[in-house]
């Protein structure tokens, strides 16, 4: 690769096993899963394969269906809407936290405007949900709660054992977008008392265009894509074959190369967090520093921007993201990284680098070398540093 | 990531300008409290004309650009033609920004303006202080 990808979370390359896999069955993989026919039959073969990796990754409960989507997006939809609607006479309230993916979000939002009550539930400054709140946030008007396993932007990893025990205990389902925490971390949806859960390919390293939402045997959903009842009638339309055989694939080699794979990308993070706290002044951790995804490194840094950063890095060959409101569509800051307390200006000076399957130590070792120069560069320009401090910036 | 011009990426890479001016005749400060984005900028007056300019700037790429390249536009100019340089001249002259940009981070003429304001009302006073005196 001539980039040194630091963007793991925003897209990932497709691994070349997942490719082969793939390629394995061009030119089979024409069958229609409704087909009756032998072509027919080998894609309902390959779905079904794919179905009991997914369902392995996850430790899916017997009984358990996995529904295919075209990514985590529609999972979430598909979880919040469908729950929604299956569960409107039961009551209507629904507990997301703050700091949720925007598909769940917005998903949310637009439950509000049919007659639902959401309720969010506030994180600490480390991103952590307040459980206690959680608890008292159930009533007997609940009908879903809906809590992310990992967060993409800062990386903190919530307690969803113990959240499960809590919304099990209330006889509520929990959804689980466990999106960013698939193949970084273990899921057990069995233990774990999850309901629902969102998964998807590429941050597996699988091809985009590929997820599935989990839909455990306690709970019942009502389809949003309506059509030929194609996956149980949950979810129609002609299953996308290829980039599902390529999801099987990438679950199948994260469950057998996790354990390692984390282990290492781990060792990789701890270098590249100390080495931006320790070399960079004024600069900060965003999310909870131990209980944080294995390969993934946020921080902000005073007084300056975090799109001038990417572009930066991005001049340097180093690939990364933002939370800044200069580089999103809206302008508006990353709520994530606000839900932490943050002011608009802190959250404004944000950098998040995610490492992944092909990272190594010269990537990050890079990276150390690089980003100081430019945080320096960027302070010498900004309005923003204390004047007493002009000379100071240097010090970075 | 947004679309950036090739000359906007060139003034972000190589910000003409950039620092403090010592005992400057104007200084604007402007702001966007939505995105966050904060400029200042520094002009020198001789004869009229804008003899040196600086700027610094808390911001994206694009406000880092506009800064930049007003410095060049504004550089030389007379104080009137300086007042006339518009946030589409800026915009112009970088070969176009994203439209998102535009309202966001496009502050550099008002920057400039607020200069020139800043170096009117500091130079009125002087006028005034000038004529009492005789």
């Amino acid at each position: 690769m001539d980039h040194i990808y630091m963007d793991y979370g925003s897209a990932s390359p497709v691994d070349q096993r997942v490719i082969e896999a793939m390629h394995g069955h061009s030119g089979k993989l024409v069958g229609n899963p409704f087909s009756v026919h032998s072509g027919g039959r080998l894609a309902r073969h390959l779905l079904e394969e794919a179905r009991n990796k997914v369902s392995s990754l996850i430790a899916a409960e017997d009984g358990g269906k996995i529904i295919f989507t075209s990514g985590a997006t529609e999972a979430n939809n598909l979880a919040l809407i469908g729950t929604a609607l299956r569960g409107r006479e039961k009551g209507n309230r629904i507990i997301i936290s703050a700091i949720e993916h925007i598909s769940v979000i917005n998903a949310a939002k637009s439950l509000a405007k049919q007659g639902f009550e959401i309720v969010t539930i506030p994180v600490d400054d480390d991103g952590l949900l307040n459980t206690d709140l959680l608890q008292r946030s159930i009533n007997d008007k609940t009908i879903l709660v809906s809590i992310m396993h990992a967060n993409g932007e800062i990386g903190t990893v919530q307690p969803i054992w113990e959240i499960g025990a809590i919304t099990r205990d209330k006889g509520v389902p929990l959804h689980v977008d466990a999106t960013a925490a698939a193949g970084n971390i273990t899921i057990n949806a069995d233990i774990y008392k999850i309901d629902l859960l969102t998964i998807s390919s590429n941050d597996l390293y699988g091809p985009q265009g590929a997820g599935a939402l989990y839909v455990g045997p306690k709970v019942k959903i009502q389809p949003v894509i309506l059509g030929g009842g194609q996956q149980n009638g949950l979810r129609s339309g002609a299953e996308n074959l290829a980039g599902i055989v390529g999801f099987g694939k990438a679950c199948e080699i994260a469950q057998s190369e996790m354990f390692n794979e984390s282990a290492w990308l781990q060792g990789l993070r701890d270098e590249l967090i100390e080495g931006v706290l320790n070399n960079i002044d004024r600069a900060y951790l965003t999310g909870s520093r131990y209980k944080r995804l294995p390969n993934h490194a946020s921080f902000r840094f005073d007084y300056i921007e975090g799109e001038s950063i990417i572009l930066s890095l991005d001049m340097e060959g180093i690939l990364a993201s933002t939370g800044s409101a200069c580089s999103s569509k809206t302008l508006e800051p990353s709520h994530v990284l606000l839900a932490l307390g943050l002011s608009h200006e802190q959250a404004h000076g944000s950098l998040v680098l995610r490492l992944g399957r092909w990272s190594t130590r010269a990537d990050v070792d890079a990276v150390l070398e690089v980003l100081p120069p430019i945080i320096k560069r960027l302070r010498a320009m900004s309005p923003l540093v204390p004047r007493m401090g002009a000379q100071h910036a240097g010090v970075y | 990531m947004l679309e950036y011009t090739e000359k906007v990426m060139d003034h972000f890479r190589n910000p003409r300008n950039v620092g403090e001016l010592e005992n400057p005749d104007g200084v604007g400060r402007v702001g966007n409290p939505k995105c966050g984005d904060l400029m200042e900028m520094q002009i020198k007056v001789k004869d009229e004309s804008i003899k040196d300019i600086k700027f610094r700037t808390f911001g994206c790429g694009a406000a880092v650009a506009t800064s930049s390249i007003i410095t060049e536009m504004a550089m030389g100019k007379t104080i009137e033609e300086a007042s006339n340089i518009t946030r589409n001249d800026v915009a112009d002259e970088l070969g176009g920004l994203p439209p998102v940009k535009m309202h966001c981070s496009n502050l550099a003429a008002d920057a400039l303006h607020a200069a020139i304001e800043d170096y009117h009302l500091r130079n009125n006073g002087k006028d005034k202080n000038e004529t009492t005196a005789l």
